[in-house]
């Protein structure tokens, strides 16, 4: 039932433009490789570690395999043709190319056929463990349970995993659903995943394996405490999308942010890179049962809420479209949005509740993921407490999927234990004492709150139409989404983007679209 | 010892104002009524609730009671206190820097510039070092603003660069040569073990060690600085919460004209 009576064949068109975009960029993605996808692939068949300056042991193999013009053929097609060359361990391959013991490209080339045999038999069992995570995470969620949508999503970002886990257990305790590690101010921009447990960080931690594997121990156990199972999210985008995506897997995180867009509009990262790597990750996201994030929420704080909303819900249906091509259900579909609006607009929150509850119908199985007030926010923490009451209120009544609670202390610094506590007791306030608002209250037909959402999704209906005749990549250039423009060959990353060989393997791809 | 709440005793202190001892107010004058709240890594019982009693009186709060004590799990406990303040505060003593400029309006400084300069200024901004965020420098200078407040985009006497997040301090002082900017503007919105101030003196020692600190009016804004803190690390001006694209725009057209050697 519609509560918004929104045109179903404007929904239609709107998706079916965006299917388009979708399908014209996938040609692209399918034609090219980066050294991002190359690395995790290299992790995925068994690769961790640094070498005796630091340099993860991925990048050492993956650099040994571009800078002797193999890239192209990929890393699958290499560590396989050196396991069937050595007898050694793909891990020990690693550490021998590291220690200039071996040159991968160098060895001589098995036949065809026993090096994609061999490929998909060490592929095969990193598979086998991530499917484990999925089945254990299920188990969980059937014997201990998990807290009632929406998920209350909160974030610790002290710069020390170890300090972290003190402030997930706490926020856990207090009732949260979602534990988000903040990266560490930049982290998006490192070409390599830093190894080990970290404890310095600026402005939150860095994700690393070993701090996932940290976290979840940590989430798990206070999981049990509380009767919950707790989810652990991390941040799948920059130029280590993939990688972070398949550490993620082995570790068994739960939800990722993952939106190529964001990083091309946010943080310059090469629209060519970041939409091939964008593919890759998604598609082990959507493997792992990971929820993924989308970013659209975020150009509301550089583009106005009101006059940009259209935006957002186009940008949703291509994030849905792209998301469906890698493999991931509706239900893994956390697409985003924000309750961003300047707060003396005279009715603003019946034009929030709209596009709250516009997102809602068009996405109906998308456990929607839905961010608090940021660029409105003061050092006022009273008023930004109501301004968090007013952001739950329509979660609640238009059944959001995940709560990205908002803390009073929004502008002033990340938040302390007791802004989380506060923003908890006030969420769960509000979603218990409304619970079923909207199932009860139905919006005036052709009301401000209908012609609110049908207008935003005309704007978007036409956008994608517009999209769908340029290209995705024109529209990023003449900057249609958040105000912000970005050329195609602009942005950090593009050297590390290379066009697939006939040769070209990958074993993953196909062993996790198949499932 | 009462706790004070509900206290009959009728209180003993002068209820007229004196500048030269000045304290928080709660519905009397002189009252020192203050609210604070705080978080100890002490489980919550009455022993904790004792301890953030005697901690508040440390911190000079007369009677100061305890209205609300939350669990937060982990064995650490959150307060809410109010108490009166046993300090005072001299107000006819104090010396602020602020910015020297008067606010005009953006109509008034397209006009000021025109007529005292006449020639566009070139304002490039960024968000410098590791800060990501741009919402800062956005509200300042693209053309829709922050609140009302037009940014300086829309200024018909200001050419206004908007470089972005990450903008390493070397790539900022490049820009700016590039472009003969008049003035620098340095965002800086989340910063954490004050980083911020660390990035801040590089660009500053930067400029100087190229010669440039004089070419360049350089000024930095963000919601952990202030007017006092940037001249402390050689910036021209500090802009601080509440600020808009007005006063920062105010300033450069005023300081320019200040400096005969830049029109």
């Amino acid at each position: 039932m519609s509560n918004l009576n929104l045109d179903k064949n404007l929904i239609n068109s709107a998706r079916q433009s965006a299917r388009q975009i979708a399908e014209d960029m996938q040609k692209f993605i399918d034609l090219h490789t980066t050294i991002a996808v190359e690395r995790t692939v290299t992790r995925l068949l068994g690769v961790d570690g640094i070498n005796d300056v630091g340099t993860p042991l991925p990048n050492v193999v993956v650099e040994n395999i571009k800078n002797n013009g193999g890239l192209s053929i990929g890393a699958a097609y290499y560590l396989s043709n050196a396991v069937l060359n050595t007898g050694l361990s793909t891990q020990e391959i690693a550490e021998k190319v590291a220690a200039g013991e071996l040159e991968l490209t160098k060895l001589p080339a098995r036949p065809d056929n026993e090096i994609i045999d061999k490929a998909y038999e060490l592929a095969e069992k990193m598979v086998d463990r991530i499917r484990d995570n999925r089945i254990k995470r299920d188990e969980y969620l059937n014997t201990i349970g998990e807290g009632k949508k929406p998920y209350l999503y909160v974030i610790v970002a002290t710069g020390n995993i170890y300090e972290d886990v003190v402030q997930a257990q706490a926020a856990a305790k207090q009732g949260a659903d979602v534990i988000a590690v903040i990266r560490t101010t930049g982290q998006s921009l490192l070409d390599y995943v830093p190894y080990g447990a970290t404890t310095e960080g600026f402005g939150g931690t860095y994700a690393t394996q070993e701090n996932f594997r940290i976290m979840r121990t940590a989430l798990d156990e206070v999981g049990q405490e509380v009767g919950r199972y707790i989810r652990l999210c991390n941040y799948c985008s920059g130029l280590c999308m993939p990688e972070i995506a398949g550490m993620g897997a082995m570790e068994r995180l739960d939800v990722m942010l993952n939106d190529a867009l964001y990083g091309i509009l946010f943080r310059d990262i090469n629209m060519q890179r970041t939409l091939v790597d964008q593919n890759f990750s998604r598609i082990i996201n959507g493997f792992a049962g990971v929820i993924i994030n989308t970013g659209e929420d975020n150009y509301l704080t550089t583009a106005d809420a009101i006059e940009e909303a259209h935006t957002v819900l186009a940008s949703q249906f291509i994030n849905e479209q792209f998301a469906l091509k890698a493999g991931i259900p509706e239900e893994q579909m956390g697409l985003g949005h924000a309750f961003e609006m300047e707060p003396g607009i005279e009715n603003g929150f019946l034009l929030e509740l709209a596009q709250a509850q516009m997102a809602r119908e068009i996405f109906p199985k998308a456990p929607l993921k839905y961010m608090p007030p940021t660029k409105y926010m003061t050092g006022n923490i009273f008023k930004g407490h109501i301004q968090d009451a007013l952001f739950n209120m329509i979660s609640i009544w238009t059944n959001q999927g995940i709560q990205l609670l908002g803390m009073l202390t929004e502008a002033i610094h990340t938040p302390f234990m007791a802004d989380r506590a506060l923003s908890i007791e006030n969420a769960r306030y509000i979603f218990n004492n409304m619970r079923n608002i909207g199932d009860e209250v139905e919006f005036k037909e052709g009301g401000i709150i209908q012609t609110r959402a049908s207008e935003v999704l005309q704007k978007a209906a036409a956008l994608l139409m517009d999209i769908k005749e340029e290209g995705l990549f024109s529209t990023l250039e003449q900057g249609k989404f958040a105000g912000v423009k970005r050329s195609r060959t602009g942005g950090k990353g593009l050297d590390g983007v290379t066009e697939k060989d006939a040769k070209y393997m990958n074993p993953f791809i196909e062993l996790m679209l198949d499932k | 010892m009462s706790s004070g709440l509900y206290s009959m005793n009728k209180r003993e202190f002068d209820i007229t104002f004196d500048p030269k001892m000045v304290k928080p107010y709660g519905d009397t004058m002189n009252d020192g009524k203050v609210q604070l709240s705080f978080t100890l890594p002490i489980k919550a019982d009455e022993l904790a609730v004792e301890a953030a009693k005697l901690y508040a009186m440390k911190m000079g709060i007369e009677e100061p009671s305890v209205v609300h004590m939350a669990d937060l799990g982990v064995g650490y406990s959150f307060f809410v206190i109010y108490g009166s303040s046993i300090h005072t505060i001299d107000v006819t003593g104090i010396k602020v820097t602020k910015v020297e400029s008067s606010v005009m309006s953006m109509t008034e400084v397209d006009q000021y510039i025109s007529k005292n300069i006449g020639r566009k200024l070139v304002v490039i901004g960024a968000s410098t070092g590791t800060d990501a965020h741009t919402v800062g420098i956005d509200a300042i200078m693209n053309m829709k603003g922050y609140a009302g407040h037009y940014g300086l985009e829309r200024y018909d006497m200001i050419e206004a660069y908007n470089l972005g997040s990450q903008v390493p301090n070397e790539e900022f002082i490049k820009k700016a040569v590039e472009l003969s900017a008049d003035a620098l503007l340095v965002s800086q919105t989340v910063t954490q073990k004050n980083i911020h101030v660390q990035n801040m003196t590089n660009l500053i020692e930067l400029l100087e060690a190229e010669g440039l600190r004089d070419r360049f009016i350089v000024t930095c804004g963000g919601p952990r600085i202030s007017h006092e803190l940037a001249k402390e690390l050689g910036y021209d001006a500090g802009f601080g919460a509440g600020t808009y694209a007005e006063d920062v725009a105010s300033f450069i057209a005023q300081e320019i004209v200040r400096r005969p050697a830049q029109r």
